[in-house]
């Protein structure tokens, strides 16, 4: 055998174990945690619906940890968004959870106001006061 | 037992509203988010799955293809019943796709641009005009590149007289409020046309 195979050989089985560094990512695909769902579309959430956790931070600890983990995050209300960004999973999966959380009473959430032509007069005046107060 | 209990009975009244920073691929987008939100810019992954065209094989599993979109946000609080999301929009071509759900309830835009690359922008404008969202123009201010006065901005963007069109530094705070003002504004005009017409 020319030594240069073997090194060439080695430097492969080199390369198989470095797949399973820190740098490859999480072995537990994205999905594992919904139990292989992609879907769900029960309550309509979007980027900026508003989800809050009903049980504190104590009650999550039994929980599996995804679930407690939203739950501990969702102390105050904060967006669909937000939550997917702050556990860093992808907006699908965390619907997904979020949605395991309402149908059983853990999150209660709240849709943004309707697409309507004309906004809420008092919203915009809401939100004009408080960029100005920046 | 009793105690800290009634601090589980939650409710919810809060609402959120967005705002969506747009404009081509590098231009600032995420740096303006981040002048004024109270958080630094959050990331989230949106992953779009659609069914690839053709026959699906005997095992009846769909081929699907899967494109994931990174979005950054930041988030400023109102009050306690309003919270105020702005939203980069994707800057490369290729997101057209989510610009309809970003879209979706939002109550404006800001379309930045870069005088360098103005054509960078031009989709953007062609999106919010075709949608008939409300936006303004803020054009970026970068250090070293020729300031267009924002006239000769408007007549290469050949947006209309109505739509504001303001030089803005995307860093700082304050001009970045004072773009989101000149927004609000904007869109309460706006709104106050579509009620009375």
């Amino acid at each position: 055998m020319p030594p240069g195979a073997r090194g060439a050989s080695l430097a492969m089985s080199g390369q198989d174990e470095a797949w399973f560094d820190d740098a490859a990512g999480p072995l537990v695909r994205p999905y594992a945690v919904t139990g292989g769902r992609t879907r769900t579309d029960n309550f309509g959430l979007d980027l900026i619906t508003l989800v809050v956790a009903l049980p504190s931070v104590a009650e999550a600890a039994g929980m599996a940890p995804e679930y407690a983990k939203i739950v501990r995050l969702c102390q105050r209300p904060m967006s669909v968004a937000e939550v997917a960004a702050r556990i860093d999973l992808p907006l699908p999966v965390v619907k997904v959870l979020l949605s395991d959380l309402i149908e059983q009473n853990y999150v209660i959430f709240r849709t943004a106001a309707p697409a309507t032509d004309t906004p809420n007069k008092h919203v915009l005046q809401a939100v004009l006061d408080g960029i100005r107060k920046l | 037992m009793a105690s800290g209990n009634s601090e589980h009975r939650r409710s919810l009244t809060a609402t959120a509203v967005k705002l969506l920073v747009a404009g081509g691929f590098g231009v600032g987008k995420t740096t303006m988010v981040g002048s004024v939100s109270e958080v630094p810019p959050l990331r989230t992954e949106e992953v779009l799955t659609s069914a690839s065209e053709g026959v699906d094989d005997l095992s009846g599993v769909e081929r699907k293809t899967t494109t994931t979109v990174a979005l950054d946000f930041g988030r400023i609080t109102i009050n306690p019943e309003l919270i105020l999301y702005l939203f980069g929009t994707p800057g490369q071509d290729r997101f057209w796709f989510m610009w309809d759900e970003l879209a979706q309830g939002a109550l404006g835009a800001v379309v930045l641009a870069d005088t360098r690359r103005l054509e960078s922008c031009f989709p953007a404008v062609d999106f919010f005009e075709r949608r008939g969202l409300p936006f303004v123009v803020g054009v970026n201010c970068f250090d070293g590149a020729y300031r267009y006065g924002t006239e000769e901005v408007r007549a290469a963007l050949d947006v209309d007289m109505a739509v504001p069109l303001l030089l803005c530094d995307a860093r700082d705070r304050d001009s970045t409020k004072q773009v989101l003002v000149t927004l609000i504004q904007h869109v309460m005009a706006h709104a106050e046309l579509a009620t009375s017409g």
